[in-house]
C-alpha cells in the first residue's frame, strides 16, 4: 500500500470539479504553478480512515486527452505521468455533470481506459432533476465498470459517500497500471451517447431555467443594459465597501510605524523598517480591500455562470481589436486595480489573447491614479462650467479615462498584429447552467487569491520598497546638506531629470518618479516630501500642496504629468503579478518598456502642444 | 468538399433561432486544428441535433447553440463551417 497516495480530480469544464475538490479538502489548499507553464496547480490533503494522508490534486478541466489549450496539456501530461514536478497519480476521481452525460462521458471513458483505480462522481444531480432528468447510477456503474457516486458538490451532498468509496479503493491492493488502450474520439463519443441514453430513467421535457434566464440576460437589447447595471453595482461596491477596511489598514500601518519608532533607537535600522518596509508595503496593502472585493465579484460572476454570458455579450466589440469577449471582465476590473484584473485573465483559454489582455490591463485607469489626477486637476484646471452640468475638471478627468481606454484598445490592436500575431482559438465556450455558488467556495477562492497576491507579490514588493528606501537614505546627509541632494535616489532623480526635461518635467517630478514605482499614489506623498524637506528655506511651510504646485509648475508641465500617468507602469504589484502570471521576466519587462515609451511620448506630445498653444 | 448535393442543407450561421437541425457535414478543412478540436469536444459531429438559441447583441455575433444537452457559444465564422439540415 502506498503510504502517500496521490489522487487526481479530473473532469470536463463546468462539471463542478473545483467545488467537489473544495468539498473534499476544505480550506487546506496549496496553490502553485506547474514548472515551465502558466498553469496553476491546486492541491489539498485528505486523511483516510487508517490515518494515511492522501494528496489530492485538482487538474485543469479538459474535454479530452487531446489538448486544445495549455491547461488541457497539463491535465493530459499529469494523467500519463509525463508532467514535470508531478508524481503519476495513484487513483482518479472523475467528475461528470449529470445533466450533460452525452458529452462528459467521452472524457470519462477515455480516463477509465487509463486503467487507474477510478471513482466517478455523478455531480449536480440536483440541477439534472430541476431540468426533469432522472438517472440511474447503477446502470452507469455497470456500463462504466467503476463505482459511481451521486454528488451535489456545491451543497456538500454525497461527499461522505465519495470519501468512503475513496477509502475502500485506496485500501484495496492494486496490481499496477495495465497497458493504455486508446480508442478514437468518435468511437468514445458514440459509446458515451449510448451509455448516457441507457442511464436515463425518465425525462420530463421542461422549459429549462437556464434557457429562460438567458432569454432575458442574453437579450440583444436588455442583455447589455443588465450587464452595465451589474458592472455599475460592482464598481460602487468596490469603492464604497473598501472605504472602512482601507482606513483600518491605514490606522494599523500608522500604529505599527509609531510602535516601531518608539521601540527602536533612531538610526538606519529604524529608518529602514519604518520609512522603507512599513511605509512602502503599507502603501501597497491599502489596496487589498479593493482587490478582495473585486475578487468577490469576479468569483461570484464566475460561480453563477454569468461571467461567460458577459463575455458572450461583449465578444463582438472586443473581437474588433483582436481580443476575445473573455477579456472584458479582466479589463473592466482593471479600472479598480490591474492586479485582480491580470489574475482574472486565467479564464482566457487562448495564450495570445490572454497575454495581450495582461499587457494592456495596466492602461485601464486604476484607483491608485485617482489621488494623482485629483491633486493635479484641482490645482491647475479651473472649476468652470463648460455646459449645463458639465464642469471642466470633470471633463478633464473623463478625458484621462478615455485616453487610457483608447490607448489599451490601440495597444491590443498593434500587439495582435505585431509581437502577438496569429489568430487565436477564437471564441468557443460552453455556456454552463446558472447556479448559486456556495459562499464557502467563494471565500476559499478569495483567500487563495489573497494568499497568492500577498506571498508572491509581497516578497517582490517588500524587496523593492527596501531598495527604494536604501536609494533614498544612502549616503546620509551631513549637516547643512539636503538628504534629497546627497542620496543615490537624488542622483538618480537628477539623472531622470535630464531625460524628462524635454517633456517639461521639473526636478520635483523627477524626484517623485522613482518612489512612485511602489504605487502611483505615492507620487503625491513623494512630491509633498520634496516640499516639506525644502520648506525650511522657502518660508511657506503651511502652504497647501495644491497652492505650491500652482506656484512652481506651469500648466503645460501639469498636463504633461497627467498624460505620463495615463501610461506609465508605475506599480510594482502589477509588475510582480505579471511576472507570476506569465512565468518569467520577459513579458513584464516588455510591458514596462512599451508603457514607459508610450508615457514619454504622450507626455512630450502634451507638453509641446501646450507650449505651442501658449499655456 | 465533395459532399453529396442536398438542396435543403444550409450553414449553421443561417439557421433561424429556435429552429432545430441535424448536422449534415462539417467543413473541417476551413478550421484550424485547435478550432476543429474544440468543436469536436463540444460534440459537433454528423447526425447531432443543434439549435441556435441566442445571438450576440452586436452584429448578431457570436451565436449560442444547443448541441445535445450542452449550450455553447461560437463565432459566426465558425458556425459557417457547419452545414445542417433543418428538421421540420
Amino acid at each position: 500500500m502506498n503510504p502517500h497516495p496521490l489522487v487526481a480530480v479530473a473532469g470536463s469544464p463546468n462539471a463542478g470539479k473545483s467545488a467537489l475538490f473544495n468539498a473534499l479538502t476544505g480550506a487546506r489548499q496549496k496553490v502553485g504553478n506547474y514548472p515551465g507553464v502558466t498553469v496553476e496547480r491546486h492541491s489539498g490533503k485528505l486523511t483516510l480512515a487508517d490515518g494515511r494522508p492522501v494528496e489530492l490534486v485538482d487538474l485543469p478541466g479538459a474535454y479530452s486527452l487531446d489538448p486544445a489549450s495549455p491547461d488541457e496539456a497539463v491535465t493530459r501530461d499529469v494523467l500519463l505521468g509525463r508532467q514535470k514536478g508531478e508524481r503519476h497519480p495513484d487513483a482518479l476521481v472523475i467528475v461528470v455533470d449529470a445533466s450533460n452525460l452525452d458529452n462528459h462521458l467521452r472524457f470519462c471513458l477515455q480516463l477509465i481506459e487509463l486503467g487507474l483505480p477510478t471513482i466517478v462522481a455523478l455531480n449536480m444531480v440536483d440541477l439534472a432533476k430541476r431540468d426533469g432528468l432522472e438517472l440511474d447510477p447503477k446502470t452507469l456503474e455497470r456500463e462504466l465498470g467503476v463505482p459511481v457516486i451521486e454528488t451535489v458538490a456545491v451543497r456538500r451532498r454525497g461527499i461522505t459517500e465519495l470519501q468512503a468509496a475513496l477509502d475502500d479503493m485506496l485500501s484495496a491492493p492494486f496490481c499496477g497500471v495495465h497497458e493504455h488502450v486508446k480508442s478514437d474520439l468518435i468511437h468514445l463519443q458514440r459509446r458515451a451517447r449510448e451509455i448516457a441514453t441507457a442511464a436515463v430513467i425518465s425525462e420530463t421535457p421542461v422549459r429549462r431555467w437556464t434557457h429562460r434566464l438567458d432569454s432575458v440576460l442574453l437579450h440583444p437589447a436588455l442583455g447589455p443594459v443588465i450587464l452595465a447595471v451589474i458592472m455599475f453595482v460592482m464598481f460602487q461596491a468596490v469603492f464604497a465597501w473598501s472605504e472602512t477596511p482601507k482606513s483600518w489598514i491605514e490606522d494599523g500601518v500608522a500604529a505599527l510605524s509609531n510602535g516601531v519608532t518608539g521601540a527602536l533607537p533612531p538610526g538606519l535600522l529604524r529608518s529602514m523598517i519604518v520609512d522603507g518596509a512599513i511605509a512602502g508595503v503599507g502603501a501597497v496593502i491599502t489596496f487589498l480591500p479593493q482587490i478582495l472585493i473585486l475578487f468577490f465579484f469576479i468569483l461570484l460572476l464566475e460561480g453563477t455562470g454569468y461571467m461567460v454570458r458577459a463575455a458572450f455579450l461583449m465578444d463582438r466589440l472586443m473581437h474588433g481589436v483582436g481580443l476575445s469577449g473573455r477579456a472584458f471582465i479582466p479589463l473592466l476590473s482593471s479600472f479598480a486595480c490591474a492586479v485582480p484584473g491580470i489574475m482574472a485573465t486565467r479564464t482566457i483559454d487562448d495564450p495570445k489573447d490572454r497575454l495581450t489582455t495582461i499587457l494592456v490591463a495596466p492602461l485601464m485607469t486604476c484607483s491608485a491614479r485617482l489621488p494623482v489626477y485629483t491633486l493635479i486637476i484641482a490645482a491647475f484646471i479651473p472649476n468652470t462650467r463648460v455646459a449645463w452640468g458639465v464642469g471642466l475638471q470633470g471633463l478633464v478627468m473623463f478625458g484621462l479615462y478615455i485616453t487610457g481606454i483608447t490607448g489599451a484598445l490601440l495597444a491590443a490592436y498593434v500587439l495582435r498584429r505585431g509581437v502577438l500575431k496569429g489568430s487565436g482559438s477564437g471564441f468557443m465556450m460552453e455556456l454552463p447552467k446558472y447556479q448559486w455558488p456556495l459562499l464557502k467556495d467563494v471565500v476559499i477562492g478569495i483567500l487563495t487569491r489573497a494568499q497568492i497576491f500577498l506571498k508572491r507579490a509581497g516578497t517582490i514588493i517588500l524587496g523593492t520598497t527596501i531598495v527604494l528606501w536604501a536609494l533614498a537614505s544612502v549616503p546620509q546627509a551631513g549637516p547643512g546638506q539636503k538628504q534629497s541632494d546627497v542620496s543615490i535616489a537624488g542622483k538618480i532623480g537628477r539623472g531622470i531629470e535630464t531625460v524628462v526635461k524635454p517633456i517639461g518635467f521639473n526636478r520635483d517630478i523627477s524626484m517623485a518618479l522613482l518612489p512612485a514605482m511602489a504605487a502611483r499614489e505615492v507620487a503625491v506623498s513623494a512630491i509633498a516630501t520634496v516640499y516639506s524637506i525644502d520648506s525650511a528655506d522657502d518660508q511657506g511651510g503651511a502652504m497647501k500642496l495644491q497652492d505650491r504646485l500652482q506656484h512652481r509648475w506651469s500648466l503645460a508641465t501639469a498636463l504633461a504629468f497627467l498624460a505620463w500617468f495615463v501610461f506609465a507602469p508605475q506599480c510594482i504589484s502589477t509588475i510582480a503579478v505579471t511576472r507570476r502570471e506569465t512565468n518569467g521576466w520577459k513579458w513584464p519587462l516588455f510591458m514596462v518598456s512599451y508603457l514607459f515609451v508610450l508615457a514619454y511620448a504622450f507626455a512630450g506630445l502634451t507638453y509641446w502642444t501646450a507650449v505651442a498653444l501658449g499655456l | 468538399m465533395n459532399a453529396p448535393f442536398q438542396p435543403d442543407v444550409i450553414s449553421l450561421d443561417l439557421l433561424k433561432v429556435g429552429t432545430k437541425a441535424r448536422v449534415a457535414t462539417v467543413d473541417w478543412a476551413v478550421l484550424d486544428e485547435g478550432e476543429a478540436c474544440r468543436l469536436r469536444h463540444f460534440g459537433f459531429d454528423e447526425g447531432v441535433t443543434v439549435e441556435p438559441l441566442h445571438l450576440g447583441p452586436f452584429g448578431r455575433d457570436p451565436i449560442a447553440i444547443r448541441v445535445g444537452r450542452m449550450t455553447v457559444a461560437i463565432r459566426r465564422r465558425h458556425a459557417g463551417a457547419i452545414h445542417v439540415l433543418p428538421i421540420r
